[in-house]
């Protein structure tokens, strides 16, 4: 165990966990996160995402060693209920979810995509989101808020 | 919905010694009294099995259904859960509607023993039906409504007929002034009626609430991470297990060393119990570790079928235990006078239900008492379930469904309920339980496998004389219901034994209409007495359905065998369309008697601008990029549920790709109680099915399962060509709902195998159509 520094969607939190443990479980057991969830825990299917140093990273890989230093930010961290940040609202503006539990992957993995390539054609962005599954089949609606929200972004 | 008090709010409450009596006392609502369930009643409503459980809330009682607080606020208690097929939001509508109060002032409260009436399993299409026609949560709409109008008329002074209900208060007609609220009139108080069945629902006409897209509370929770799923819920002292399951079928546990995990960091207990194995530690991580270094040394497996020849061991497997669902007496002799004998066998894998997150519960045992979050489809069934594998008595067990990853039928929820039961109560703590992603892909309940022959006879014009359809499918366990934890994996490591697997051949002669998921195919007359209750106009039919044992364990998965045969059935009536040389289309509406299905299928075919000829299409080039358009259709269950579809693909005949380009799918549930969670339902089945017709499959080696991550079982990612998909919803308000959430998915991989026969003229056979059964079929062409 050791005592650790970690820098969570603007705060900043003192942890004692094993520095080899993955940085899921830090973030949605001791900080008691929602947004990030086990899925796969083999970096298969996007539900742990966090974006880490500006990209969307798999958490449940990722030892949190590792995140000591750097911003962190879950889907927490983007905007909450009451004013959700615009591509949360392109989510509800479109009921683009089933079950809602790949959301946390899509939403950050469409984000941090699009921080980087503000002007991405509908290809680039599908590209980005070949390695995160939605099991619902939720996509089209998915495409058309991540759609609406880039049109937002390129603007 | 309110989402004021939100869900884990509620269960702190809970947690903290508030029971739904103390919660409903302090928030003014009124007292529900609990007592012995008149059994005489069915909750589920159509499909339902038998009465509710001990202990549930009566169900012929409306305050198990209703209650309004004195500031008017409306909470409505369902046994129809929210597993993101929108049924939440739809029954608030429905409550809302029924009694004229604004959908954001009714809560809606779901599926946990302590509170809500005993309606049996959250599947099979059945919540859309049981609770919104003539029973149940309608009925208590209907029921509460008129109750609050003879209320109001004996304080106000003005008869009923001269009332009127809007935004929560009754009115006079023409007199504002003489108004009274529904908290002014029975806030927080008992209403004391049994269900009317008399009370008349508010008819489709007049809703205003009901019938429209209302958008779901719980999405903006959703995305942006508030939302409590199973997976979030934390209880002071909360522990954490991991369980080691067998690493083959039939393996069983020789020993433990327990010394191989000693002194592991935050290690709390090591449990066995008979063949269930786990660890209890103070995290996940920890958990995690110790559960990959504790030593279990197992038996070698029971041994599986060899993969190669497996669909021949299927047809060849004794004992068998039979169904017949139709037999019309005359098969044999009108194939014989038929002018053509037309016949085809069709082949479905194991699917998994592959939920994104792995299947999670908490479970606090304490002494003899304990508290269950479950992800659970039957929260009844799995309270007196749990209570046989905790050796508990089920009134001293409460289970409370949360919301767990989309399950789309039995995956692992229940087993993985019973794996944190039984480590909590070995640990004397509250524990929390995960799966891996290898368990809940290995251990949890798939969908069976089909093999299916079909043979048809035709007459000199083509039209079809008499359809025999034979099946054979593996089986082994099913969801828990009362009395069976071994139908699970966890259950059967403890020593439960899975429901009995009972040979009989001959199979009885069949007794009235049974569709038994979609075994009849819907050109089947299927006379009852000489009454035709079939949707199509065959009247020479046999279906007959061989069960046999499975080596691993089944159970329900969105659309439960009735893809399997729908898949078979829709195949095989487009390969009679083309013996026939007839337009897909026109040749099913030859053989269609039920309106409702036509009317999908001309619904999916207008939107698809169907251009009417015999597939496959002339003038196909037989290399590179061909395309080409497929339909089919069913009437779901029989009479649950109408779905036509249209599907556009473009196969690369190099490869043996196929990317479908774009899918028209008309529904009919009945009257639409929310149109865009109708559509959401249809967009995603149609895509959920489409990765199941395309690339989904269990494979095993000789001992094990080998489909075991996201690389080896195969599912379309996020991130694939999605293809354009238009739903048209068809409105039938004067009708029962009926079913929707498996409409879509039943018919989508017979569409795309006949798109792919129309752009090629190779017949698709076997699911999954994989680039190298697509390349097989492709070579067999003449």
């Amino acid at each position: 165990m050791s005592v650790m520094t970690l820098k969570v969607n603007g705060r900043t939190h003192t942890v004692d966990v094993d520095p080899a443990t993955p940085l899921l479980y830090v973030l949605s057991d001791d900080l008691e996160l929602r947004g990030p969830k086990f899925g796969c825990g083999l970096g298969q299917c996007g539900a742990c995402t966090v974006i880490l140093k500006g990209a969307a990273v798999r958490s449940c890989v990722t030892p949190v060693k590792t995140a000591v230093g750097s911003e962190i930010t879950t889907l927490e961290g983007l905007g909450t209920a009451q004013k959700p940040h615009p591509l949360q609202q392109a989510f509800i503006d479109e009921q683009a979810a089933q079950c809602g539990f790949c959301v946390n992957g899509v939403i950050l993995t469409a984000k941090a995509f699009l921080d980087k390539h503000p002007k991405a054609t509908e290809e680039e962005i599908q590209q980005a989101l070949s390695g995160v599954l939605c099991r619902c089949f939720t996509h089209v609606r998915m495409y058309q808020a991540i759609q609406k929200y880039a049109k937002e972004v390129a603007r | 919905m309110k989402t004021s008090m939100t869900s884990d709010a509620f269960a702190a409450l809970a947690r903290n010694g508030f029971s739904r009596r103390n919660f409903l006392k302090t928030s003014g609502a009124l007292i529900v009294g609990f007592s012995i369930a008149d059994r005489q009643v069915n909750a589920q409503g159509p499909g339902g099995a038998g009465g509710p459980s001990p202990g549930s809330p009566p169900i012929n009682q409306l305050d198990s259904w209703i209650a309004i607080a004195a500031d008017g606020s409306v909470t409505a208690y369902s046994g129809k859960e929210e597993l993101g097929q929108g049924i939440s939001t739809a029954q608030a509508q429905l409550v809302a509607e029924e009694l004229s109060v604004p959908f954001a002032r009714v809560k809606l409260i779901y599926c946990d023993t302590a509170m809500t009436p005993d309606q049996a399993y959250t599947s099979g299409s059945q919540s859309h039906p049981a609770n919104f026609n003539h029973g149940n949560l309608a009925q208590a709409g209907a029921t509460a409504r008129e109750a609050l109008l003879k209320m109001a008329s004996q304080q106000l002074g003005v008869p009923v007929d001269q009332l009127t209900a809007a935004g929560g208060a009754i009115s006079a007609k023409g007199d504002p002034s003489k108004r009274v609220t529904y908290g002014q009139l029975i806030g927080g108080k008992k209403f004391n009626l049994t269900l009317d069945p008399k009370a008349k629902r508010k008819p489709p006409s007049e809703w205003t609430v009901l019938g429209t897209p209302e958008q779901r509370p719980d999405i903006p929770e959703i995305v942006t991470g508030q939302f409590e799923f199973v997976h979030n819920v934390r209880v002071p002292g909360m522990l954490h297990g991991r369980v080691v399951r067998p690493p083959a079928p039939g393996a069983t546990v020789m020993s433990v060393d327990e010394s191989s995990v000693a002194g592991m960091p935050g290690l709390v207990k090591v449990v066995v119990k008979k063949n269930f194995v786990g660890v209890v530690a103070e995290k996940p991580w920890q958990a995690i570790q110790a559960a990959e270094k504790l030593k279990v040394s197992w038996s070698s497996g029971s041994g599986l079928a060899n993969p190669a020849d497996f669909y021949e061991q299927v047809r060849n497997q004794k004992p068998t235990r039979d169904v017949l669902l139709a037999d019309s007496k005359d098969l044999e002799q009108k194939l014989g006078q038929a002018a053509a004998v037309v016949k085809a066998t069709y082949l479905h894998p194991y699917q998994a239900h592959g939920s994104m997150g792995s299947s999670c519960a908490v479970a606090d045992v304490q002494g003899d008492k304990a508290t269950i979050w479950s992800p659970t489809q039957g929260v009844w069934y799995q309270r007196s379930t749990a209570a046989m594998v905790l050796g508990l008595k089920p009134e001293n067990v409460r289970v409370i469904f949360r919301r767990g990853s989309g399950c789309y039928g039995l995956n692992a929820a229940d087993t993985v309920t019973y794996d944190a039961a039984l480590l909590s109560q070995a640990a004397g703590k509250p524990v929390r339980v995960q799966l891996t992603r290898k368990d809940e892909l290995t251990s949890e309940n798939y969908g069976n496998a089909f093999l299916m022959d079909e043979r048809a006879g035709l007459d000199a014009q083509g039209n079809i004389v008499a359809w025999d359809h034979e099946a054979w499918s593996p089986t082994l366990g099913n969801r828990p219901g009362p009395g069976t934890p071994g139908n699970v994996i966890t259950g059967s490591l403890v020593g439960f034994q899975p429901e009995p697997f009972t040979p009989r051949s001959p199979a009885p002669e069949p007794r009235g209409f049974n569709n038994n998921s979609n075994g009849i195919p819907s050109y089947a007359a299927a006379l009852v007495d000489g009454v035709p209750k079939g949707a199509g106009t065959v009247r020479s039919a046999r279906v007959l359905v061989h069960n046999i044992p499975s080596p691993f364990f089944t159970g329900p998965l969105r659309s439960p065998a009735r893809f399997q045969n729908t898949f078979a059935h829709e195949s095989f009536m487009d390969e009679l369309a083309a013996h026939a040389k007839a337009d897909p289309v026109d040749y099913r509406l030859r053989h269609l008697s039920s309106e409702r299905v036509i009317d999908v299928l001309k619904a999916a075919a207008k939107a698809a601008k169907w251009e009417a000829r015999p597939s496959p299409q002339s003038g196909m080039r037989k290399t590179g990029l061909a395309t080409g358009r497929g339909v089919a259709c069913v009437a779901y269950e029989g009479d649950n549920g109408y779905t036509g579809i249209v599907t556009e693909v473009e196969v690369d005949q190099d490869s043996g790709r196929i990317a479908v380009k774009r899918v028209f799918v008309a529904i009919d549930a009945g009257p639409i109680s929310n149109p865009d969670g109708l559509k959401n339902q249809a967009e995603g089945g149609a895509l959920q099915g489409m990765s199941r017709a395309l690339l989904e499959e269990v494979t095993w080696d000789d001992q094990k399962v080998t489909s075991i991550d996201w690389r080896t079982y195969r599912t379309l990612p996020l991130g694939f060509p999605v293809p354009k998909v238009e739903c048209v919803l068809l409105n039938r308000p004067e009708e029962e709902a009926t079913g929707a959430g498996e409409t879509s998915i039943t018919v989508i991989a017979a569409a795309i195998g006949n798109a792919v026969f129309d752009a090629t003229g190779a017949r698709l056979r076997q699911i999954p159509f994989t680039p190298e059964r697509v390349k097989a079929a492709l070579n067999a062409r003449a």
